[in-house]
This record gives structure tokens, sequence and C-alpha cells, in this order.
């Protein structure tokens, strides 16, 4: 079966439509999907809803989709960095879910491993607790999280074979693998595809069963906060 | 004299021994790392990195190698990459030793306020009730009253928890305390800050 395609927008034909719930990764701006975003603001698909950890820049990453008001709902561990977001959640216009960033990326991952709900120790006391099952194990009391099953699952990988074997890069990684596992659907967008066999077999960090379809192209990457330190004179 | 942001970073290394896993939170936990020494620390970034280096020099930012706080860094000949799943894995499954956070209050049985001031803009509690949930040991970095020189260490937080009772050591301008049974308890005064000056600055009982 061919998983490669020629753009984001081909990519993604029959797969998008108003209301679904689509799963991306990325952490900050650092490894988000940002070919495929750019596709869904032209295909114009409202209503979506997001698990993302968190909601991009005013003018990068899924702020261009609030934008264009094409998003319903966040579900998200941090937000702080989108002015528009918090205009529109302070207005009403956007639903927002606050999950802590690991209890989202392990509903992901619970989500693609087929578990449907699972106990942490995370947020129990706290308001992320409120009208959640409560459960005591060895004497220690833990909530109920739920996982996540999305239509679509949007990535960004650095390398992917012809089979969609995986290989990210750094701290690009991120929330990507867990994200690519709980959507129905998964579409990924690589710096580069290479042929098979050209990646090495023990060190694929996502493997191709996962992967429905690819695109290569050229990715901004932009930097959020540049930090540097100074040469010492030598 | 009260201890300034340094001399409490300095301090708070002093917690950290040798061979641990360690995740430091934003603001003076990021200078704990200045002030390690000869031991061996491998600090975790919960977006997937354990072995987290310095800022990398001018020119050299890479865009896939940042720390949580979203700043570019760089990497060392101990760093491990991984993703967002199994980094919480090992923060929820208790392999990280510590973690050094700043908190808005703490109370008297260990329970932690950082995340969310009611009516005011709310970001996100991010990784922190993970954190505070999962690690071995949660020190608090802080400074001892609010700009009104009212207390933040407290009979009973007034804001939303990021943790109850996860706390157990508050490192502030003005000493050290730890969270026992009935209250928290004076480890150290900072040089110069008498146990008296310590006491009149907190509201929470003292044991």
């Amino acid at each position: 079966m061919k998983k490669i395609y020629g753009s984001a927008a081909e990519a993604l034909d029959g797969l998008l439509f108003d209301g679904m719930f689509i799963a991306a990764g990325g952490f900050g701006l650092c490894g988000i999907p940002e070919l495929l975003l750019d596709a869904i603001k032209d295909a114009g698909t409202k209503d979506l809803t997001f698990a993302s950890n968190n909601a991009g820049v005013d003018d990068f990453g899924i702020g261009i989709l609030l934008q264009t008001r094409q998003v319903k709902k966040m579900i998200s561990s941090y937000v702080g960095e989108n002015a528009e977001f918090m205009r529109q959640y302070l207005s009403g216009e956007l639903e927002l879910e606050f999950n802590p960033q690991g209890t989202l990326a392990e509903r992901m991952r619970a989500g693609g491993c087929g578990i449907p709900g699972f106990y942490t120790k995370t947020g129990v006391g706290t308001v992320i607790a409120d009208g959640k099952e409560h459960k005591d194990f060895n004497g220690e009391t833990y909530i109920m999280e739920e996982g996540i099953f999305a239509d679509l699952a949007i990535v960004k990988a650095w390398k992917a074979d012809e089979t969609g074997n995986l290989i990210f890069r750094k701290t690009a990684r991120n929330f990507n693998p867990p994200a690519a596992m709980c959507g129905k659907t998964c579409v990924v967008e690589v710096e580069e595809i290479v042929a098979k066999g050209e990646l090495d077999p023990d060190n694929i960090h996502l493997p191709g069963i996962y992967v429905h379809r690819i695109i290569q192209g050229e990715h901004e990457k932009r930097i959020e906060q540049r930090t540097t330190r100074k040469r010492e004179d030598a | 004299m009260p201890w300034d942001r340094n001399q409490m970073a300095a301090r708070a290394a002093q917690e950290l021994e040798d061979g641990w896993y360690v995740n430091l939170g934003i603001g003076i936990p990021t200078l704990v790392a200045n002030y390690v020494g000869d031991k061996d620390i491998t600090l975790q970034s919960e977006n997937g990195m354990l072995g987290m280096g310095p800022f990398p020099y001018e020119g050299e930012e890479d865009p896939d190698l940042i720390n949580a706080g979203k700043q570019t860094i760089t990497e060392l000949n101990r760093t491990a990459y991984f993703d967002s799943a199994t980094s919480f894995g090992m923060i929820r499954g208790g392999k990280i030793a510590a973690a050094i956070l700043g908190a808005m209050e703490v109370a008297e049985n260990g329970d932690l306020a950082n995340w969310m001031i009611p009516g005011k803009l709310v970001k996100g509690m991010g990784g922190a009730m993970d954190l505070v949930a999962g690690v071995g040991r949660v020190i608090v970095v802080m400074d001892h009253t609010n700009k009104h020189g009212d207390s933040k260490l407290l009979k009973e937080c007034t804001l939303p928890l990021t943790g109850k009772g996860v706390v157990d050591r508050i490192i502030t301008n003005l000493g050290v305390l730890d969270v026992v049974e009935g209250g928290l308890k004076i480890v150290e005064t900072a040089e110069g800050v008498t146990e008296q000056e310590l006491r009149d600055a907190t509201q929470a009982t003292l044991v």
C-alpha cells in the first residue's frame, strides 16, 4: 500500500469533517505538524476539537486555526503563549479542558493501546479530580482518566521510510509518538522520506503500523524562546 | 541578611545527592544547576530529555532542542531523548529522585499551590501536577512572604492546589523548613536571620 502523498492537502483528502477530534504532536512550537495545520486551515474544516499540549502562538501552529475560528475546543496542559487563545476563551467562544501534561500524554498512549481508562495519582486533591472516579490502591488514592481516541492524528517526524517507519530528532519527538498512536488515521509530515532499508530497524522510534499517510516538505521550525550563552574570552 | 536568588539556589543544590536524576522548574530552580559542583546530577526536561546541557552559544541554537520552558538548550554526552508518555512515565513511576520548583503558597500539611490565581489569566499546569505527585522528593524554593509582607507559608492554601500533601522541604529567603507531622519544622535560618524573625514571618504552625 502506498503511503506517500504529494502534498499536505492530498494527504488529508477525505479525512477531514466538521466537528472532528484531532490529536496533534508537538511541544510549544517544537516538532509541530506545521504543514498539515496549514492544510487544515486551507480546507476550512470547522468545530474542531484538538488534543495538543499547547495551542501554538498567534500566527504559528494551532494559533492559525484560532485566527480563522476553526477550533471549538482545546485539550491542553499549557496555553500561556497565545493571546488570541485567551481572548476567545475569556469571551466564551472557545472551550478549554486543562489536562496535566503527563495525564494528556498517557491518555493518548492509552487510547492508542486500546486502554479506555487508567488510574493516576496526578491531580488527586485538586480541581482536576472533580467529578472523576477515585479508587484506593495499596493505601493511596488515585483518579481515573480516560484514553483518547481521536479521529485523526497529525504528527511531525524527522525521517520516514516508504513504509512509514519513523525517526524523530532530539526533543522534537515529544507528543508525536503518543499522538500518532491514538488516531484512527495518522498523517505524518517529515523532512525526508528515504527508501526501504535505509533506516536501521533497531533504531526506529515509531513503527510504520501507526502511520497511514506521509508527506515530505520544507519546515520553518520556528524557535519560541531563543536563549544563548556568551563564549568566554579565549 | 535574607538569602538572595543565587544563595537560595545554592542552598537548594545542597539537597541533591550524587547520582540523582532531577527535574528543575522555571525561575530560581533553574539556577540550581549552577551550584551542583562535583556531584553527578542528571537533569530531566519533561518534554523528553535526560541529560540537559546549558544554553547554546549564539548561532548554535537548534529548534529541535528545547527545554520545558521552550528555551533553546544543548545536549551532553550522556543525553537520552524519549517521547512525552515515556517522560511522564518516569516521573509518575517515581524514577526522578527530586523536583525543585517554585510556589505561590505552601501549607503546613505540604499542600502546594503554584499554577493558578482565580480571576487572573490561567495558563495551565503544564507538568507541575504530574511532577509533584510522582517524584521522590519535592523541594520548593520561594520567597517567604509576598510583596505586602504576608506569609506564603500558610495554615491552609487559599489558591487552587497543584498537589495535596506533596511538599517535603521548603527553602525560602529566610531559611529552610521541613513539612512534618503537625506543621513545619525549622531546619536552619539564613545567615543573619534570627529564628524569631523567621517565626514572625510565618503563618503556618511551627513545631
